[in-house]
């Protein structure tokens, strides 16, 4: 099954790669865009979504500094259970 | 004898081996090694360890030699992250918190002055309280977060070694923090590089002090 993880920094730590995109957009003509945040995405397939918790606490994410999302492709499987 | 790790993309672990050379023997250790027989220290220096793939340190994390260096640290030796050592310690749990990218996006790359605060640790006996070093740094991500009830709780168990110095914090680190020690005070890691500040041709030797204190920590109980 594939999947995506979606990594973001938590709330309330300062994401300076998301200020620098922020305020780079003015520049282009951008106006009125706020609050940018930088994550990443991992695409992957795995045989056992259930395991998918897990590697992102363990090595995808750093739960100290990150938030994740777990999105599996397949519509009918049950959406994201990431915190 | 003092065992330096060597992942692939370490690129300071001659520097460190120099420096532990002047209080002892000292010896590489190759990542995929987990014999640390014979080793009473271990430093784990900087670079960029794997790439620094995903995040800076997750990788070597996992790495044969680290699983060794966690049975060490908790049987009390001695374990010393400089710079990319220290997000490997974060990253593997053997240190509180988490390393950032720096505030101003910027790798920096100059000296910088510490602050000792806690001496008990096995690196920083030889240090007074508020004694200033001289150090370089040199950095990507060193912006040092634990969370406000985390960050409680290591200054009341003593475990801040080192701040910058007031007006000196380079990355934004929360509460000026450069290094910390695990609450038993034998793991410490800091973003600063003391092996790069061991002989006053290059600037300072400040950084000795964490080497001749290492070399002198007594044996671990169980060793």
């Amino acid at each position: 099954m594939k999947a995506k993880v979606l990594i973001r920094p938590k709330q309330g730590i300062l994401d300076p790669q998301g200020k620098a995109v922020e305020r780079a957009l003015p520049a282009l003509g951008f106006e009125g865009v706020s609050e940018v945040r930088v994550g990443r995405l991992v695409e992957l397939e795995t045989d056992d979504p259930t395991q998918l918790d897990a590697l992102c606490e363990k090595l995808l994410a750093n739960p100290l500094i990150e938030d994740f999302e777990i999105v599996l492709d397949d519509e009918s499987a049950s959406n994201g259970s990431g915190k | 004898m003092i065992g330096v790790l060597q992942f692939p993309g370490s690129c300071d672990e001659r520097d460190a081996v120099a420096a532990c050379e002047r209080v002892g023997e000292a010896r590489l250790v190759w990542h995929e090694e987990t014999d640390l027989s014979g080793i009473d220290a271990i430093v784990v220096p900087g670079g960029f360890s794997y790439g620094d793939y995903l995040r800076a340190g997750a990788i070597a994390r996992f790495s044969p030699a680290m699983e060794a260096v966690a049975s060490f640290a908790a049987e009390g030796g001695p374990v010393l992250g400089i710079c990319n050592g220290f997000q490997v310690l974060c990253e593997a749990g053997l240190l509180p918190g988490a390393l950032l990218p720096n505030q101003g996006l910027r790798f920096i790359c100059r000296q910088v002055d510490l602050v000792a605060e806690s001496t008990d640790s096995l690196f920083t006996r030889g240090l007074e309280p508020g004694a200033r070093l001289s150090v370089p740094i040199k950095h990507m991500s060193g912006r040092y977060f634990a969370s406000d009830d985390q960050l409680d709780e290591i200054e009341a168990n003593g475990q801040v070694a080192f701040r910058y110095a007031p007006g000196e914090n380079p990355n934004g680190s929360v509460r000026d923090v450069a290094g910390v020690t695990n609450p038993a005070g034998n793991v410490l890691g800091l973003m600063p590089h003391p092996e790069h500040a061991v002989d006053p041709l290059t600037g300072s030797d400040d950084g000795l002090a964490l080497f001749t204190a290492m070399a002198s920590a007594p044996a671990p109980a169980s060793a």
